[in-house]
């Protein structure tokens, strides 16, 4: 296009050497320098909460009736809920599942949407048509009214089969995962689209490499970079899913905290606790923001036609 | 034109039938029985219940019944509500006007921001109102609605009274009384759902106008000797908006996730609350038939954006 312009105000430079892939990239990351600070601080925030409760020994279920709805002090240093227990030892423990959910709803998303994508942009006809319907059709779904009735409706089923926290995961995690692959498969087939026709891949198809070895050796590995791009966008997408179903009170039971049910447990005490719902708030908003941060920077990173 | 819309109409027809088809799936893979109850009340013959079952068909071969449902769908038919024991429609049509007037005036106010924003972003990139507008467009999606509304509540209602966090139906006053507490009761909502749906279309509108503002015909209108604000407005704006259009259609179904969650926040007698409420209760006809109404206003405002698509792309020919 006549008027390409950078994604960030960043000098233009050639670079003085040449480096391996990933290097240029890193190079190219710290440039954008809030995702590199968001990397930090998000990289501090996981740490934490990986960390925090091997430390900070507080039980998420304590219940201490001396100290109901406790503003922030040494001992509590977020503070407690109506029952007395810890919510700094809630939000570490919230913040866990929280995590898991978005990684684990992001690689069933990508996988997905690779899979669904490369098929549809290596084969051509009639297949491509019927996948890209569906793929067009999911797109058009309302997901989070559809998220609400597959929870509701196997919620229970899940929960004899797997145990409480591990079926409630599982759902969790399959039906966010299961609502957020249409972005990437598009994504793919547009890659493979473009990657297919190049000479490249051309040589390697004269040279007799079958189609899957086409795709997987030569195709894929070079539509790597917007799916990495999306997958952090999914991660953050499905962070907030799960706390969005956690606010509605239909995500984790009770004595589960995460992140959105320790706000849907604090919204009925905003005027006598409004720390309750502030920090686990912010516990997301900052993820979220930190991870979009670096997809941003990713992007600039990833993308081999801009000059940075 | 009528040959286009008809032509997008025939293709929305498979996408309903589709979304129908899952939505019934799901109904037909879920465990439980409505009957349940039945089956536990010791009041109720084994009989009595079988023979009920047949009456409803509810032993029929799946396409069966699938056939049967879309079919009374289709007629308006939409069942009978187990807790409210009132028609399921009655009941949609009493929601749906809340939820429409809330989601529309969200959507005018997100308009209003993010196109002057995102044009004078992109106008001048990298300015220190480009730099402060991304950063803020940013924050604004990373704040999820349901904690945006928690801090509006905090603030606007429990620190400063300004204004009422539960929202009523029933406004006693009359006139503009009337319209003043409507108005008082809905900033909120309104402002939670607009302005993230700003954020992010503030993105859209800045990058789609930076790709057409150094085409060579902006360069051209600018050497005419028009002023900035013509080149800008009459020329970049007009075209910048066409993949927009189709950006903002595609985000509708997020558009009806956030405002579920904002109806409950301020617990909003909406479509939204109403379909929560139904989950809640076990109430499977109006949660069937609301998705099914959600699923077909997104497919209705999709192939209105096809045709205001049309509208200011005059390459798209209506043929």
């Amino acid at each position: 296009m006549a008027g390409s312009t950078p994604a960030s105000a960043t000098p233009e430079r050639a670079s003085p050497r040449s480096l391996t892939p990933w290097a240029e990239a890193w190079r190219r990351f710290k440039r954008h320098r809030l995702a590199y600070w968001s990397l930090w601080v998000l990289g501090l925030l996981v740490l934490g909460v990986l960390l925090g409760p091997l430390v900070y020994k507080v039980g998420i279920n304590d219940i201490d009736f001396q100290a109901r709805l406790a503003p922030p002090s040494w001992k509590h240093p977020l503070g407690t809920d109506d029952l007395g227990r810890d919510l700094l030892a809630r939000v570490l423990y919230g913040g866990r599942i929280s995590l898991a959910v978005g990684m684990a709803a992001m690689l069933i998303a990508i996988t997905v949407g690779v899979i669904i994508g490369a098929i549809a942009g290596i084969s051509r006809g009639w297949l491509d048509a019927a996948l890209m319907w569906v793929t067009d059709l999911f797109l058009s779904l309302p997901q989070l009214p559809l998220l609400l009735l597959l929870i509701f409706l196997f919620r229970e089923t899940l929960k004899n089969l797997f145990g409480l926290e591990v079926g409630i995961f599982l759902l969790i995690v399959v039906v966010i995962g299961g609502f957020r692959w249409m972005p990437v498969a598009r994504l793919v087939r547009a890659q493979f689209f473009s990657l297919r026709e190049k000479e490249f891949v051309e040589a390697a198809r004269a040279l007799g490499a079958s189609t899957s070895r086409q795709v997987v050796r030569h195709i894929l590995p070079n539509a790597l970079g917007p799916v990495i791009v999306a997958a952090t966008i999914d991660v953050q997408a499905a962070i907030i899913a799960e706390s969005t179903l956690s606010f509605l009170g239909l995500g984790f039971p009770p004595d589960i905290p995460t992140w959105g049910r320790i706000l849907y447990d604090g919204r009925d005490y905003m005027d006598l606790a409004p720390y309750w719902v502030l920090f686990p708030g912010l516990a997301i908003f900052i993820t979220v923001l930190t991870i979009s941060f670096i997809g941003d920077g990713l992007r600039d990173a990833l993308d081999p036609r801009r000059v940075l | 034109m009528g040959n286009y819309l008809l032509r997008r109409l025939l293709i929305a027809v498979p996408s309903l039938l589709g979304i129908s088809l899952i939505l019934f799936t799901v109904l037909a893979l879920a465990p439980g029985d409505p009957f349940e109850d039945l089956a536990t009340n010791p009041n109720v013959p084994a009989e009595v219940r079988l023979a009920l079952r047949a009456s409803l068909g509810l032993d029929d071969p799946v396409w069966q019944r699938y056939l049967h449902w879309l079919g009374s769908m289709l007629q308006g038919n939409w069942g009978f509500s187990f807790v409210s024991r009132i028609d399921v429609d009655t009941l949609i049509w009493q929601r749906l006007p809340v939820t429409i007037a809330i989601i529309g005036a969200s959507q005018i106010l997100a308009l209003m921001v993010a196109l002057p924003v995102g044009i004078l972003a992109a106008v001048k990139p990298y300015s220190w109102f480009d730099r402060i507008a991304s950063t803020m467009a940013f924050v604004g999606f990373s704040l999820p609605t349901f904690f945006t509304g928690v801090l509006f509540i905090l603030v606007f209602s429990i620190e400063l009274g300004w204004l009422p966090f539960v929202f009523r139906a029933d406004i006693s006053e009359t006139g503009w009384q009337w319209w003043v507490e409507q108005i008082k009761q809905s900033i909120m909502p309104v402002a939670v759902l607009g302005l993230f749906q700003a954020a992010s279309w503030m993105r859209y509108v800045r990058s789609s106008v930076l790709d057409v503002i150094r085409l060579d015909y902006v360069s051209t209108a600018r050497s005419k000797g028009l002023a900035e604000r013509a080149v800008v407005m009459k020329h970049v704006v007009r075209n910048a908006l066409i993949p927009v259009v189709t950006l903002i259609a595609l985000q509708l179904p997020q558009l009806f996730g956030g405002a579920i969650v904002t109806e409950q926040i301020f617990r909003i007698p909406g479509i939204g609350s109403l379909l929560i409420d139904a989950i809640l209760r076990n109430d499977t006809p109006v949660v069937m038939a609301v998705t099914f109404v959600l699923s077909a206003l997104v497919i209705i405002f999709n192939l209105l954006a096809d045709v205001v698509y049309g509208w200011l792309d005059p390459r798209i020919s209506y043929t």
